[in-house]
């Protein structure tokens, strides 16, 4: 063999990807890796919080009560003279945990359920997609107070309740997405190599469905955090002295006259959360819309 | 004096990557009462120079860069948008290529025909619909008085042809301008729009500007013939001129392409290893209603090592049955037994190991191939599953197939849409081959292609056939390509066989009425004899 056949194989070998082409591409998206950077730096703070934070998120100071930034207290401190930075860092703990676990559990179910029901169509799809209706006439706080009343609270539980919320319009979205895709000739290519059903969905639906997909997950993010803090304020959810960004925002919301700095910095750091997410999610969104791509 | 006389017209696109000369000073004039036609493949232009002589290449990016188009001593390229609105639909119309998208699906047909001539002329409702019912008389609708209210999904491809002429020719435009008016339909129709074109332009004596990818398309009705080649003209010349002697190698390239000659007999014992028995495939249409019989008791063999053509319009089953004895519709009834083994009872792995002997290459290379997959991943994934090479050998077999199907291994890492059609159609040929099958269904593998393009691939997949030992089943519409390429072909109409025989055979001794229907209609069935 020549150099030169050596050279086309290693060509041939190096990186075919999808994703190393995707990740390629969003390396140029200077937005997305912006978004991608505040986002790990978040979640490595909100992962070495319990070393890093100033104080307890116990520790109070009834004496100080509500005080603006100073250098002992960055962020200031709220009315029973806890430090907001520890507050918040804590808080963002939960938020995060909260938004991206629930998320990824809606993401798996409702992807898969979705492709499922799209791939085999016929029956299976009529009562997949009817169990799906039934899900989502029944009203969400009806169905946490159940799982609140059955399993008592617990934050797992939070989690995979929002989940099992969210999942639902995911696989609305992901069975439109397959049946439209199920019709195009390089499925019926890839069912003639012989391919098993759930190769060809995930090597070949599920890729090719991931735009819309992408965009409404980062957009169920956000709501999802929103959710939590819904839940905690009726007492379903994180209860004090624990705390989320969406707890903290709405004890900030009741003071915002006295005290603004308190519901401006959780606010700041949900905002920044949700930008960056967006950013990233339409930054994927084209890095892996091959067609799109300008190299 | 001439209709239309353009001359040195040059239009470009301005892009980020530079400016693309799309057209490139060509001059042609167009008489009354006169056929021109515009040859050349996708991406020469001819498109462009006719639609940008209305105003209707988009500008930007579009860019005229000179010349000029007298139009009844007014040059064309100097109006303001509203008095080419005026001309446009009024002393110039235009059909185009497809039928099913030129029409609002929510709006009746009258509806759609009487508007132009609301818009255009001072009549009243009442007129109008008068008009519109003699033009759909004239374009040879059966019954305008009861089909007139109908909307355009009541109509087939070919009667929607008509309408879209009729819409074109209601304000009795001076010259009509039909891009690709056929090409989206069956040969039989096309014979049959062909026919009605040459028709009304001769009794209403108006010209006509044919824009056409095809030669031979155009070989029974042009008067003048214009060759264009990268936005600019290779040759100009009346009908007689093009065909018997053209001068530029691109006229003669394209002639060369337009098959004539029929495969040679072929030698050696005939095996059958396909053998297809009383085969049925119904679509059922809900409950209670009649299922619709795309394939209806057909039985027939296929030889090792043959080529049998399918040859039928659309709706005669053709594609169906290639999809049945692939197993990619599920079979009604009936038997496909593949070198002894019945494939319609197969299920699992036992399929499984059977698919990687047969193949399929499909009609649209740009539907047929994932686009979230490279040409590696496309070709490699085949070779994997099956086992044919491992994680470390892969590399190789692929470019090994990249070689075979003559594509560039510089390629390897690109997508789909970086492609041209042909391109495409080799890597959907190459992901075919890669099981090394000994049995390939061909749907209408080459029309979607340009004639000089469709060659090129013809002559692979008979080099391939040769070299893989191939058996094949080519399905197409096209009788002058099958009888290039098969040995033996079969006639289908409405999901039944009607004839079989050589290609010779059909050619020269058609005995079914419809076989002679089919036969007639290859255009330019002229040159041919």
């Amino acid at each position: 063999m020549n150099a030169r056949a050596i050279d086309d194989i290693a060509r041939a070998e190096q990186g075919t990807s999808l994703w190393k082409d995707a990740w390629l591409r969003l390396r140029k998206n200077h937005l997305a890796v912006f978004g991608l950077v505040i986002l790990a730096l978040f979640v490595i703070i909100a992962l070495l919080t319990p070393w890093i934070a100033p104080y307890s998120y116990q520790a109070q100071d009834l004496e100080l009560g509500a005080s603006g930034p100073s250098a002992a207290h960055w962020l200031g401190t709220d009315i029973f003279g806890r430090d907001l930075m520890t507050q918040i860092m804590y808080g963002g703990r939960i938020s995060l945990a909260v938004g991206f676990v629930a998320t990824a559990v809606a993401l798996l179910i409702g992807v898969t359920w979705g492709a499922i029901a799209g791939y085999v169509g016929g029956r299976t799809d009529a009562v997949m997609m009817r169990l799906v209706d039934i899900l989502y006439a029944l009203p969400f706080m009806i169905f946490i107070v159940l799982l609140t009343v059955v399993f008592g609270r617990n934050m797992l539980l939070l989690f995979l309740a929002i989940g099992a919320v969210e999942w639902l319009t995911m696989a609305r979205i992901m069975r439109g997405q397959v049946q439209s895709l199920r019709q195009q000739e390089f499925v019926e290519a890839a069912i003639s190599l012989g391919l098993s059903p759930a190769t060809l969905i995930r090597r070949h639906l599920v890729p090719n469905a991931l735009g819309p997909i992408i965009v409404y997950t980062t957009l169920t993010i956000p709501n999802v955090m929103l959710l939590e803090a819904f839940l905690s304020f009726l007492g379903l959810g994180i209860q004090p002295p624990q705390t989320s960004w969406g707890l903290l925002i709405s004890y900030g919301a009741e003071t915002m006259e006295e005290y603004p700095w308190l519901l401006i910095f959780p606010g700041v750091a949900l905002t920044l959360t949700l930008f960056s997410l967006n950013f990233l999610g339409d930054g994927l969104r084209d890095a892996l819309d091959v067609r799109g791509a300008k190299d | 004096m001439a209709l239309l006389d353009v001359q040195d017209l040059a239009v470009s696109f301005v892009t980020r990557n530079g400016t693309n000369k799309a057209v490139d000073g060509i001059s042609f004039s167009v008489e009354l009462g006169k056929i021109t036609a515009i040859i050349g493949e996708s991406g020469s232009g001819k498109s462009v120079a006719c639609y940008s002589l209305l105003g209707l290449v988009p500008m930007p990016p579009g860019r005229i860069d000179g010349g000029r188009a007298l139009f009844e001593g007014r040059d064309l390229l100097k109006l303001e948008e509203t008095e080419l609105r005026r001309i446009r639909g009024r002393d110039i119309a235009m059909i185009f290529q497809d039928p099913m998208t030129c029409l609002n699906p929510y709006m009746t047909i009258g509806k759609q025909l009487m508007e132009p001539l609301l818009y255009h002329r001072k009549v009243t409702t009442a007129q109008a619909r008068a008009r519109a019912l003699e033009l759909l008389a004239e374009v040879g609708i059966r019954d305008p008085e009861s089909t007139i209210d109908n909307f355009p999904h009541e109509f087939s491809g070919g009667m929607r042809q008509r309408v879209m002429i009729a819409m074109a020719l209601i304000n009795e435009p001076k010259l009509l301008i039909a891009d690709e008016p056929t090409t989206a339909l069956d040969v039989t129709i096309q014979a049959q729009i062909l026919k009605l074109i040459a028709e009304l332009q001769h009794k209403r004596d108006i010209g006509v500007i044919f824009i056409s990818h095809d030669l031979a398309v155009v070989a029974d009705i042009a008067d003048t013939i214009v060759v264009m080649k990268q936005g600019q003209i290779v040759e100009t010349g009346n009908r007689e001129g093009i065909f018997r002697n053209a001068r530029h190698p691109y006229t003669q390239k394209l002639l060369a392409a337009i098959p004539t000659d029929s495969k040679p007999p072929r030698p050696g014992a005939a095996e059958p290893l396909i053998r297809v028995q009383n085969l049925c495939t119904w679509f059922s249409q809900g409950r209670g209603r009649e299922p619709v019989r795309a394939v209806n008791d057909v039985s027939f063999d296929i030889n090792r090592g043959e080529v049998l053509g399918l040859v039928g319009e659309s709706g005669s089953g053709k594609s169906t049955i290639g999809r049945s004895i692939l197993r990619l519709v599920p079979v009604t009834s009936g038997e496909v037994r593949f070198d002894g083994t019945d494939l319609t009872a197969l299920e699992g792995r036992e399929l499984k190991t059977m698919r990687r002997r047969m193949q399929m290459i499909f009609q649209d290379p740009f539907a047929s191939l994932n686009p979230r997959m490279t040409v590696y991943d496309t070709l490699a994934e085949p070779l994997l599953l099956h086992g044919i090479e491992t994680r470390k050998s892969v590399a190789q077999g692929v470019l090994k197939l990249m070689d075979d199907v003559g594509l560039a291994r510089a390629f390897v890492r690109k997508y789909p849409h970086e492609f041209s059609g042909g391109q495409r159609q080799r890597i959907a040929i190459g992901r075919a081959l890669a099981t090394r099958p000994e049995f390939v269904v061909a749907d209408e593998p080459v029309s979607a292609l340009d004639v000089t393009i469709q060659a090129q691939i013809l002559d692979l997949m008979q080099q391939l056939s040769r070299e893989y030992g191939l058996t094949m089943l080519f399905v197409s519409h096209d009788l002058a390509v099958v009888r290039h390429l098969a040995d033996r072909i079969l006639v289908l109409y409405k999901g039944e066989v009607v004839e079989q025989g050589t290609g010779d055979e059909l050619f020269e001794r058609p005995r079914q009425a419809y076989t002679r229907q089919l036969l007639q209609s290859i255009p330019g069935r002229s040159l041919l004899s």
